[in-house]
C-alpha cells in the first residue's frame, strides 16, 4: 500500500506469517555471548533447541553452549525443576573449567507450567557459589507483548553486573550490538569532557564487563533497549540518558543538548554539523542521480525517519519494508503522508510475501539501492547497504557516514544471497 | 545425564519434518507456534527456501490466545490466507505450546475442511520428537488422502522390470547436493520406472498415481509409514533399503524383484552379505556409523560387503528403540520378518549424548556428521570421516555432503578412508 492509504502505525492485518531468508539480525544466542566468559544453557523442546544450537555451531561457540531437552514426560511428571538443576549441574561438572557466569534460558513451557525458577536458581547458586547465574528467556509467545523477548534479553545482558560504588566520568552505552561509529559527535563530546565510555562490545573478559557496574551514566539509543537502561537505573542507581537514533535535526539537537546538560559537556557547533550533513546528503543525491531506494526496519530503528530525511534531501525513496512502526515514528509517518503520499510501505511477514515477485530492481535496470537485508531480498537488487540496527551510527556524523555508504553501494554490486543468509551478521559474518 | 547435551547438536524436530515432507506438494503448511519454529525451519532445515517458494508459515500464536485456549484466530487467519492464496491443501502442525494447550488438531482440520472445501490436515506434532516422525506422518497422511483409488489407476505397463515409488525422500536426509537425482538414476539405469518420489522432484499428478507402482522402496525410516499406507491401499509390497555401493544396490534391486514377484516385503539390509574382501588392519577397526537408521545400515552393509569391515556398529540417535519397533510391528508380527533382530544386532538406538560418548569409547573409526567429532574419546586419536547430515548440522557443512548413492559412495569413501 502507499503511505497515504495507511490508516495507522500498524497498517497491516495480522495473520499467518512468512519468514524471509534475510538472517542478519542477531538472536538471543548471539546477544547472550556478549557476556565474556559466560556459558549458555538452553532448556527447551527439541524444536526450539534446533535453531539456537545451530546458531552456536555457526558462530563456533559450541564450547560456550549446552542444552537440556524437554520431553513430554517432564511436563506430565512435573519434574521440571529437578531436570534443570540436575542438568545444569551435570553440564558444569563436566566442563573443563567452570565459567564465570551461566545464562540459563527457560522457555514458554516453563511459564505455562509455573516452573519455580527461583528455587532452581537458589539451588544452583548454592551448589556453585563461584559462578554467577542469571535467568534468560526464550519465550517467543511474548513477542507481541509490550515487553518483547528481545528487549528482555538486552536487559538480562546486564543483569549480572554487581553493585559497586559509582565512578564519576564513567559512562556505559547499553543495549547496542555494535559500538558507536568512531566519529559520532557524542563520542567527541564525551572525550572532550573527560568521560570514559564502556561498552559490552569492547569487554574482553568478565572482570572488564563487571566494571560497567561502576559507571554513573548509561546511554541508551533505541526504544527497544530502554528497559535495559531502566532496570540498571533502578538496581545500580546509574543515571539513564535516552538518546535515540534519529534523523530529525531538531531531535538530534535536543539529544545533544540533553547529554551536554546531564554530563557537563560542551556542545559542538550544531549549525556546522547540520551544514555538513546537508552537504553529504546533497552529494549522495547527486551520485544516486534518481536511483530508487528501499529501506527496511532491520536496517534502522527509524525507517520512516530515514525515508523522510532522504526524501527531503532529494533522494528517491520508493518503498519502506516494515510490518509496523513505533510510536516515535509518528511525526515522520504524518509528514510522509503529506509530502510523499505515493511512498510504498510493504509488510515483510504477510502471507502474500511468499508469492509476490521479488524483482522490483529489474524495473530500474537493476539500479535500485536497498538499505537493509530484507529490502535487498524483496527488491531483488544487487546494490545493497548491509546495515543492521543502525550499525553504530548516531547523530549528524552518523548520517554523514550513512550518506557515504549509500554512495559506495550505489555503484557496487554484491552477492546478496550469500550475505543475507548469514545469521547474526557482525557476530558470525 | 539423559536429555543433556554439552557438546552435541539436535536433530530437526517433527514439526519441521512435516513442512519438509509437504514442501513441494502445492499446499499451505502452518506451524502453530509463536515464532522461532519458522525461522529455524527455513534457515537450518530447508535448503529450498531461498529459490523454491512454498507456502510455509507460522501462525504467530500469542500468549493471550494460548492462555485463553483461543483457536478462533488461527481458524480465521488460515481461512483468509487459504482463500487468498488458493493452496491445494492446508496442513497445520503443532509445537510445544499447542501441546500444552491441548489443541485439537483433528477438530480444527475438520472444521477448516468444511469451510474451505479443500483437504486439511491436522498434525499433532509437539516439537519433542525428531523429523523422522514428522516426515513419516505427513507423507503417510498425504498418501492416504490424495492417492487415487485403484479403479482410477492404469494397470501395469507390462514392462519387464517393476515400477517403483521412492518413499521418505526429503532434504533432511538427502540434501540438495545430487542424491535425489542419483537415487532415481540408479533405478532408471537398470530399467525400473520411477513412478514417484515422495516427496522431492515429483509433480503432484505423479504422487497421486503411486498406486500404479509394483513395489515401493522406503529409503529412510521416514518412508516406512507411507509404505504401510500404500500396502494397505493397494497391496503393494515394499522394500526397506537404500542403494549404497554396487553390492547393496544389486541386493536392493533383487529385493524389489522378489517383493514384486512374491508380494512379500523385503529387507536387503540384513547382516549376511557375501563377497567379503580380505582382512587388513584397516577393516578390522571398531567402526561406528552414526545417523539415520536406513542410511547407516546401508553404509554398514557396504563396509562389510565391499571393504571387508568386520566390526561395524550403527548408532541411531533419531528415535528410541521402542518407537522404531512400533513402526515395524503389526500387533506382535513384524512387517518384514527379522527386521528387529537385524536392528538389534547391527547396533543401538541411543538418543542421549552420554550414551553415545560411552559407546564410542572403543571406537577406532567413526563415520558421522562433523559435529559428532566432539563426542569422540579425548584420550586417544580416533579416525573420523565427516559425513554431514542436513537433518543434524543443517546448512553448515552442506557443500561437503557427498552423493552417496550407488557407486558414487565408493568413490567418496575411498577418497576419505
Amino acid at each position: 500500500m502507499t503511505i497515504k492509504d495507511a490508516g495507522s502505525l500498524t497498517p497491516f492485518d495480522s495473520g499467518v506469517e512468512y519468514s524471509a531468508p534475510a538472517r542478519g539480525p542477531w538472536n538471543i544466542v548471539h546477544v547472550g555471548t556478549l557476556v565474556p566468559e559466560s556459558h549458555q544453557v538452553f532448556v527447551c523442546a527439541q524444536s526450539c533447541l534446533r535453531g539456537v544450537v545451530l546458531t552456536a555451531a555457526e558462530m563456533n561457540a559450541m564450547d560456550r553452549f549446552s542444552t537440556i531437552a524437554i520431553q513430554e514426560r517432564n511436563i506430565l511428571k512435573g519434574d521440571m525443576e529437578k531436570l534443570i538443576i540436575n542438568g545444569v549441574t551435570d553440564i558444569l561438572n563436566k566442563l573443563p573449567k567452570l565459567p564465570r557466569a551461566v545464562e540459563v534460558f527457560s522457555s514458554c513451557i516453563h511459564d505455562f507450567i509455573g516452573c519455580d525458577m527461583e528455587f532452581v536458581f537458589g539451588k544452583l547458586r548454592r551448589e556453585f557459589p563461584n559462578v554467577d547465574f542469571t535467568d534468560c528467556y526464550m519465550t517467543p509467545i511474548l513477542r507481541k507483548t509490550k515487553f518483547t523477548p528481545d528487549a528482555k534479553m538486552r536487559q538480562q545482558l546486564y543483569s549480572l553486573l554487581k553493585p559497586v560504588p559509582l565512578e564519576e566520568k564513567m559512562v556505559n552505552v547499553v543495549g547496542n550490538l555494535e559500538p558507536f561509529y568512531e566519529k559520532c559527535e557524542i563520542l567527541s563530546m564525551l572525550e572532550q569532557g573527560g568521560w570514559q565510555l564502556r561498552d559490552i562490545n569492547y569487554c574482553g573478559d568478565y572482570d572488564e564487563y563487571q566494571k560497567m557496574a561502576a559507571s554513573s551514566v548509561n546511554i541508551v539509543t533505541q526504544s527497544g533497549t530502554l528497559s535495559a537502561g531502566e532496570a540498571l537505573e533502578q538496581r545500580l542507581k546509574q543515571k539513564l540518558l535516552y538518546l535515540p537514533v534519529s534523523y530529525r535535526y531538531e531531535e538530534i539537537d535536543g539529544e545533544l543538548k540533553l547529554a551536554a546538560e546531564a554530563m557537563g559537556l560542551s556542545l559542538p557547533d550544531l549549525q556546522e554539523l547540520k551544514d555538513r550533513t546537508d552537504q553529504a546528503l546533497a552529494h549522495a543525491a547527486k551520485v544516486l542521480a534518481g536511483m530508487p531506494v528501499a529501506i527496511d526496519f532491520n536496517a534502522t530503528t527509524r525507517p520512516l525517519g530515514l525515508a523522510r530525511l532522504l526524501i527531503s534531501h532529494g533522494i528517491r525513496v520508493i518503498t519502506v519494508y516494515a510490518d509496523s512502526f513505533g510510536k516515535e515514528e509518528e511525526p515522520d509517518f504524518y509528514w510522509l503522508k503529506e509530502h510523499a503520499p505515493e511512498l510504498k510501505i510493504s509488510a515483510t511477514v504477510h502471507g502474500k510475501m511468499v508469492v509476490l515477485p521479488r524483482n522490483e530492481a529489474e524495473q530500474y535496470g537493476g539500479r535500485l539501492l536497498a538499505i537493509g537485508q530484507k529490502a535487498a531480498y524483496f527488491t531483488g537488487t544487487r546494490h545493497f547497504l548491509n546495515m543492521l540496527e543502525n550499525s553504530g551510527l548516531h547523530g549528524y556524523e552518523g548520517i554523514i557516514r550513512l550518506a557515504r555508504w549509500m554512495e559506495e553501494e550505489a555503484v557496487r554490486e554484491q552477492d546478496v544471497p550469500s550475505i543475507i543468509q548469514v545469521k547474526g551478521w557482525g557476530c558470525c559474518g | 545425564m539423559r536429555q543433556v547435551s554439552r557438546v552435541l547438536s539436535t536433530y530437526t524436530a517433527d514439526v519441521s519434518g512435516v513442512c519438509s515432507a509437504l514442501y513441494e506438494m502445492g499446499g499451505m503448511v502452518i506451524m502453530h507456534d509463536a515464532s522461532g519454529c519458522n525461522s529455524t525451519y527455513n534457515t537450518h532445515d530447508e535448503p529450498r527456501w531461498y529459490d523454491m517458494p512454498s507456502m510455509v508459515y507460522v501462525s504467530g500464536l500469542s500468549e493471550l490466545e494460548a492462555v485463553m485456549g483461543d483457536d478462533d484466530k488461527l481458524l480465521r487467519d488460515v481461512e483468509r490466507a487459504a482463500k487468498e492464496l488458493h493452496p491445494r491443501f492446508v496442513a497445520i502442525a503443532g509445537t510445544p505450546i499447542p501441546m500444552m494447550m491441548g489443541t485439537d488438531f483433528k477438530g480444527i482440520a475438520r472444521l477448516l475442511e468444511r469451510r474451505l472445501g479443500i483437504p486439511v490436515f491436522g498434525f499433532a506434532t509437539n516439537g519433542t520428537h525428531s523429523y523422522v516422525s514428522g516426515v513419516g506422518m505427513a507423507l503417510a497422511q498425504a498418501a492416504k488422502k490424495f492417492c487415487l483409488p485403484k479403479e482410477q489407476l492404469s494397470g501395469a505397463d507390462g514392462g519387464q522390470k517393476p515400477c517403483v515409488n521412492l518413499l521418505g525422500v526429503t532434504p533432511l536426509d538427502f540434501s540438495v547436493t545430487g542424491n535425489v537425482e542419483a537415487l532415481k538414476e540408479v533405478f532408471q539405469s537398470e530399467g525400473y520406472q520411477v513412478k514417484s518420489c515422495w516427496a522431492m522432484g515429483s509433480d503432484f499428478e505423479a504422487l497421486i498415481r503411486a498406486g500404479e507402482a509394483d513395489v515401493n522402496v522406503a529409503v529412510s525410516v521416514a518412508g516406512i509409514e507411507t509404505a504401510i499406507v500404500l500396502e494397505e491401499m493397494y497391496g503393494t509390497p515394499w522394500v526397506l533399503g537404500l542403494p549404497v555401493g554396487p553390492k547393496l544396490t544389486r541386493r536392493v534391486l533383487e529385493a524389489m524383484d522378489l517383493a514384486s514377484a512374491t508380494g512379500k516385503n523385503q529387507l536387503p539390509l540384513a547382516l549376511e552379505i557375501d563377497g567379503v574382501a580380505g582382512k587388513t588392519e584397516r577393516n578390522h577397526r571398531q567402526t561406528y556409523i552414526i545417523g539415520e537408521w536406513v542410511w547407516a545400515m546401508a553404509l554398514r552393509c557396504s563396509l562389510i560387503a565391499e571393504y571387508g569391515y568386520d566390526r561395524v556398529s550403527v548408532i541411531c540417535p533419531l528415535e528410541s528403540e521402542e518407537l522404531f519397533a512400533d513402526r515395524l510391528l503389526t500387533g506382535r508380527e513384524e512387517r518384514i520378518p527379522g527386521v528387529l533382530d537385524t536392528a538389534a544386532r547391527a547396533g543401538a538406538f541411543l538418543e542421549d549424548e552420554d550414551q553415545i560418548e560411552e559407546r564410542l569409547k572403543d571406537a577406532e573409526l567413526v563415520i558421522a556428521d562433523p559435529i559428532y567429532r566432539r563426542a569422540l574419546p579425548k584420550d586417544r586419536a580416533v579416525d573420523f570421516i565427516e559425513f554431514p547430515h542436513e537433518g543434524y548440522s543443517g546448512r553448515i557443512y552442506r557443500k561437503d555432503i557427498p552423493v552417496f548413492i550407488g557407486e558414487q559412495w565408493n568413490q567418496w569413501f575411498e577418497s576419505r578412508e
